[in-house]
């Protein structure tokens, strides 16, 4: 049972992460991270 | 020997996560393409020296911008590192597990950490991280990563503090929330050196992340229990306070592995068990020669 388990995370998560680039969320990771984030710096 | 490879490899995860040098002596970030892909461990990507994006600061990132509330991306990224090795992440590859280990080696009197403060931290998770980037949101839309802003340490050790010592319109804009940070930081650098590993145990929610796939996970602890003499030696140097030979994937285990080398008796293991290998592991163990896997 826990291998089925296991291996459905692993298929969910490839899909996920498809679905995600689909999305445009890579993109939006990128986009939001280049920039410096003034609130993890105790700024913004 | 095995305790100076896991030194070795926190090490190398953190230069090769931080490996942007030209950031720390300009005061500025990496902007490329590397930073679409999340760390594993929790890394600031406003490190100057960041390569790559930190999962939480991503998770909330995506959820405070107009288009999505969830992010299908990062959230397949942690479950595929999840379900490859549970907390393998927190003992092995992250800086800021690393920091607190160091800072745990200063001579002083020590403390155990409370159980029941590890629950903390799926309420940071599901709070900080998941539910107000999302749903508190100004008049267009647009939220606030609340973990980062509020709550994480990492973000002012590795990043504020590098960018402020040498980018001076930074420094200009500092305000309160800086000192609160700044505080946050020496709260956790003090209780690091009396506790072990607090941040990872009661407040990061990345943790709590992978913490969730350690039962499920390919990479496995297991104890034999016909070698096990229950002498506790486990316990005592187990950086998170479990007893391995009660559980063996308890979602506190951040499968560091200084148990197996403590071990007397040699009854700890850890290894990838797929459907094939626990096969041959029970079949040994039939035979009554071989060892027991724990699940």
């Amino acid at each position: 049972m826990r291998d089925k388990v296991k291996y459905m995370f692993l298929m969910l998560s490839f899909i996920l992460i498809i679905a995600g680039i689909y999305r445009g969320e890579a993109g939006e990771v990128l986009e939001k991270a280049i920039d410096i984030c003034l609130e993890c710096i105790g700024i913004g | 020997m095995g305790s100076f490879k896991r030194r070795m490899v926190q090490f190398a995860s953190t230069l090769i996560g931080n490996g942007y040098f030209k950031g720390f002596a300009k005061g500025t970030i990496y902007r490329g393409k590397l930073k679409s892909f999340c760390f594993p461990g929790l890394n600031c990507y406003s490190c100057p020296g960041a390569y790559t994006s930190c999962p939480i600061g991503s998770l909330q990132s995506v959820a405070v911008g107009l288009k999505h509330q969830v992010s299908l991306y990062v959230i397949g990224l942690l479950m595929l590192i999840g379900t490859i090795g549970g907390r393998f992440v927190c003992g092995w590859l992250c800086p800021f597990g690393l920091f607190q280990e160091l800072l745990y080696k200063i001579p002083s009197k020590k403390y155990k950490m409370p159980k029941f403060l590890s629950k903390l931290k799926y309420f940071f998770l599901t709070v900080f991280v998941l539910l107000l980037p999302a749903l508190f949101t100004n008049e267009v839309g647009i939220g606030l990563p609340y973990f980062c802003k509020y709550i994480c340490p990492a973000g002012t050790l590795e990043a504020s503090l590098p960018l402020i010592i040498r980018n001076a319109a930074l420094r200009r804009a500092i305000g309160i929330m800086y000192y609160w940070k700044l505080l946050l930081l020496g709260v956790t650098v003090i209780l690091a050196v009396l506790f072990s590993r607090p941040f990872c145990r009661v407040v990061c929610p990345l943790g709590a992340i992978y913490s969730l796939f350690n039962r499920v996970s390919f990479y496995q602890m297991n104890v034999d229990s016909s070698k096990c003499i229950k002498c506790d030696i486990c316990n005592k140097n187990c950086p998170v306070d479990i007893k391995i030979y009660e559980n063996a994937n308890s979602p506190e285990c951040i499968r560091c592995g200084i148990c197996m080398g403590k071990c007397p008796t040699k009854a700890i293991g850890s290894g990838f068990k797929t459907g094939k290998r626990r096969m041959e592991d029970e079949k040994v163990l039939d035979t009554g020669s071989g060892t027991h896997s724990c699940h």
